[in-house]
């Protein structure tokens, strides 16, 4: 194999180490086998070459996509130049005639988007990259923007002319409508997404692939900080809580299994030992009895933390077979419960805004009070924490300087079986500015829980084998 | 090393196509390397995506026999390996009277005769070609991927008794995995790994068309542009392929020939299985 090919190789690979994808040295071996064996000028059978021997985790594969159009693009400077079309110093002067291209280009765009070839519109957003995504930031150097073509073009705002196209006389409104929406919001998506693997592609020429690298990869959303999370990730989470329910129950019912077993069954035991004479060489036992605990989980739901809360909720739902019984409350200045809208089978996204609506969460002024929430919480529902219970409160502990009623949440603590506080923010925030944590953290287990992974950890924990 | 069964990527999809089976550009250069490399092929993805469906089409393309082994809780070596034939090793002791020595038949019992093979031996020795399939890996447990790794890494089972035993001709391996459990970082790297996720929209319908043939194009393309909306939405079970052919074929044979609002709210059933995910959809695609 040619050595250029191996040197583009290990910087490839050093950008997926680097991006956390663990390559052993066995998988480089194979991915250089494999590449002895596929065509190499086939660019996506490349692709595959490499997803197939160096690629195990469906989570690292828009990180593996990035990186690997950055360290192979699909073409190099302007391939469509050479088609005759514009000059790059007339590009560079767009300004003035800009509005009646950007017409144009919009009216092809639409087109485009009606017809659905991914070819056509993978050339398309090139030539508009190059078109529109063009800076000069210094005499000599250029940048390439993303942001000029998509702020330009604005994809979106076709959607109503499309919309119609598509529809053709049908009734406004149905289902017929959704569907159409769909299907066009996808090709939208990748459109941007295709203008963006451009836009770094041009980069990476410029400034070459290992500058790039790092910047190019987004972290997986079970790493993203809930109180960063855009919507996108939150959205991509919620998809994931099912998923990860599932995964912990099967890891739960594995580690029980493993476990010790419960009292001697003397009946089988006996019936054994005939086999053997009599003599009981091998003895059974009764399958152990998972004790189940209650779940009680009080969580402040304003603004800043409610991703952080409804994620969390949704998890317990998802998980509720794993308890015998599992209830919520929920509160921004004082708390009501809210176990009423998770009834068994309840659509959870659902249960979830209708609990934003309906909840009565807000007493004064709808700033987060914790001292107020807390003893309004032991004074309106006393028999919730018991001494079979879990009791789980989720928040930032930002409680705007207000009162924090310590004793009455030791109370709760001492009645229940485990405590812990979930706090989503990093821990070296903790007790900065009007953050109540250092009281709190000195009655019940305080626990950074700041993305899923660390969820996850906690999940596992909590759960009895 | 034998040849290998496949002459290019574009010969995978063209075959596998004849098969019944239609590829994309991952999975034919995929399947190809699993067959030149000679590793097994570890299929992650959603249930339902056709999984199991690429192992059978592979078989079929190449013209060999396929060797299932379900894994299940609880699968152990003797289901998966091998097994002597007690019973008929007792009959044996017994029927060979006082003048044999004890020499000769302890020989004689632990003889191939008295072998009961299972999946992974007979994969292994088969001289004809053979495409062996690990189904649902992650339902094992976990002591079973340490006896995978020795099969697959090396293509070899030793049998104390007789010794061991190479496979005279690899077969291609496809362990399937529905990810309820993450695989051992070490049966991961002995296997070349695709995952299988929903298709796109023009190979869905392609699919959908070469399964369900009566079916009308424009009917099959609406078909799987709503269900492309399904999936968008937050489903607990988002519909899978087969779930696809499936309303296909409910459409048939109901006679429908377009997808309204009143086909899909009768036949809704098909693609749903939750109570909430209908209730959903219901409003979502303003059915009501």
């Amino acid at each position: 194999m040619a050595a250029g090919l191996v040197d583009r190789q290990i910087g490839f690979f050093h950008a997926l180490r680097d991006a956390g994808l663990q390559i052993s040295l066995a998988e480089v071996l194979d991915a250089t086998r494999a590449l002895g064996v596929v065509d190499l000028v086939d660019r996506e059978g490349l692709r595959a070459a490499y997803a197939a021997t160096v690629l195990k985790r469906p989570a690292h594969r828009p990180a593996f996509d990035a990186l690997f159009d950055l360290w192979f693009p699909p073409a190099v400077g302007d391939p469509s130049a050479r088609e005759g079309q514009a000059s790059e110093d007339e590009a560079g002067e767009a300004g003035d005639d800009g509005a009646a291209d950007k017409d144009a280009l919009r009216a092809r765009l639409r087109d485009l988007l009606l017809e659905g070839d991914e070819e056509a519109l993978r050339r398309f957003a090139r030539e508009t990259v190059r078109e529109l995504g063009r800076a000069d930031t210094a005499p000599g150097r250029q940048a390439w923007f993303s942001y000029r073509v998509l702020r330009g073009l604005s994809p979106e705002t076709l959607m109503a002319s499309l919309l119609e196209a598509v529809l053709a006389g049908q009734a406004r409104g149905g289902m017929a409508e959704k569907v159409a929406r769909q299907t066009l919001t996808d090709r939208i998506r990748q459109f941007q997404e295709m203008v963006e693997s451009e836009v770094r592609r041009r980069l990476a020429e410029d400034r070459g692939a290992e500058a790039l690298s790092k910047t190019a990869v987004s972290p997986l959303a079970e790493q993203v900080d809930f109180l960063r999370a855009s919507r996108n990730d939150m959205a991509e989470l919620r998809r994931q809580v099912f998923p990860l329910a599932r995964r912990l129950a099967t890891r739960l019912t594995a580690r029980r299994r493993l476990g010790r077993s419960g009292r001697l069954d003397f009946r089988r035991t006996v019936r054994a030992s005939l086999a053997t004479g009599g003599v009981p060489l091998v003895t059974h036992h009764r399958p152990h009895k998972p004790h189940k605990p209650e779940l009680v989980v009080l969580c402040d739901v304003s603004g800043s933390v409610s991703g952080f809360a409804h994620f969390t909720l949704m998890l317990a739902y998802a998980l509720s077979e794993q308890f015998t019984k599992v209830r919520s409350f929920a509160f921004i200045d004082t708390v009501d419960e809210v176990s009423r809208f998770f009834t068994p089978g309840v659509d959870v996204p659902q249960a979830l805004s209708r609990m934003s609506a309906e909840a009565n969460l807000v007493w004064l002024d709808g700033h987060s009070d914790y001292g107020h929430s807390i003893e309004e919480f032991a004074a309106r529902y006393p028999d919730a924490v018991g001494p079979r219970t879990s009791l789980l409160v989720l928040g930032d502990a930002r409680n705007n300087y207000r009162a924090t009623a310590v004793p009455t949440l030791r109370s709760l603590v001492q009645r229940s079986r485990h405590a812990y506080w979930l706090n989503p923010e990093p821990q070296a925030y903790w007790g900065s500015g009007d953050s109540a944590t250092t009281a709190y953290a000195d009655v019940i287990e305080m626990v950074e829980v700041r993305n899923a992974v660390q969820l996850e950890a906690f999940v596992q924990r909590l759960l009895p084998t | 090393m034998q040849s290998p069964q496949f002459a290019s990527p574009a010969d995978v999809a063209e075959r596998l196509s004849a098969a019944g089976y239609l590829t994309d550009d991952a999975i034919a250069t995929t399947v190809f390397l699993a067959d030149r490399l000679g590793k097994p092929l570890l299929v992650e993805g959603p249930a339902g995506v056709g999984k199991t469906e690429l192992a059978k089409a592979v078989a079929e393309a190449t013209g060999s026999a396929l060797i299932r082994l379900q894994c299940y809780e609880g699968l152990d070596e003797a289901r998966a390996l091998y097994e002597w034939n007690y019973k008929k090793q007792l009959l044996r002791i017994q029927a060979s009277g006082d003048d044999a020595s004890w020499d000769d038949i302890s020989d004689d019992v632990f003889a191939e005769e008295f072998l009961l093979s299972r999946p992974l031996l007979t994969a292994i020795r088969r001289e004809e070609p053979t495409v062996l399939l690990v189904d649902e890996t992650d339902k094992a447990d976990v002591e079973v991927e340490g006896l995978l790794l020795e099969v697959l890494s090396d293509f070899q089972i030793t049998i104390p008794e007789l010794g061991t035993i190479t496979a005279s001709r690899r077969p291609i391996v496809f362990l399937t995995s529905n990810a309820t459990r993450e695989l051992s970082e070490a049966l991961k790297r002995r296997c070349l790994y695709l995952h299988l996720d929903y298709p796109s929209a023009e190979r869905e319908k392609a699919i959908v068309l070469s399964r369900v043939p009566e079916i009308a194009e424009q009917l099959a393309g609406s078909l799987v542009s709503t269900v492309r909306a399904l999936r968008a939405m937050e489903l607990k079970k988002s519909p899978s392929i087969s779930e696809s052919i499936d309303w296909a074929r409910t459409l048939l044979a109901l006679g429908l020939d377009t997808l309204d609002e009143q086909a899909v709210r009768t036949t809704l059933g098909v693609v749903l299985k939750h109570a909430s995910d209908h209730d959903r959809a219901t409003t979502q695609l303003k059915l009501d």
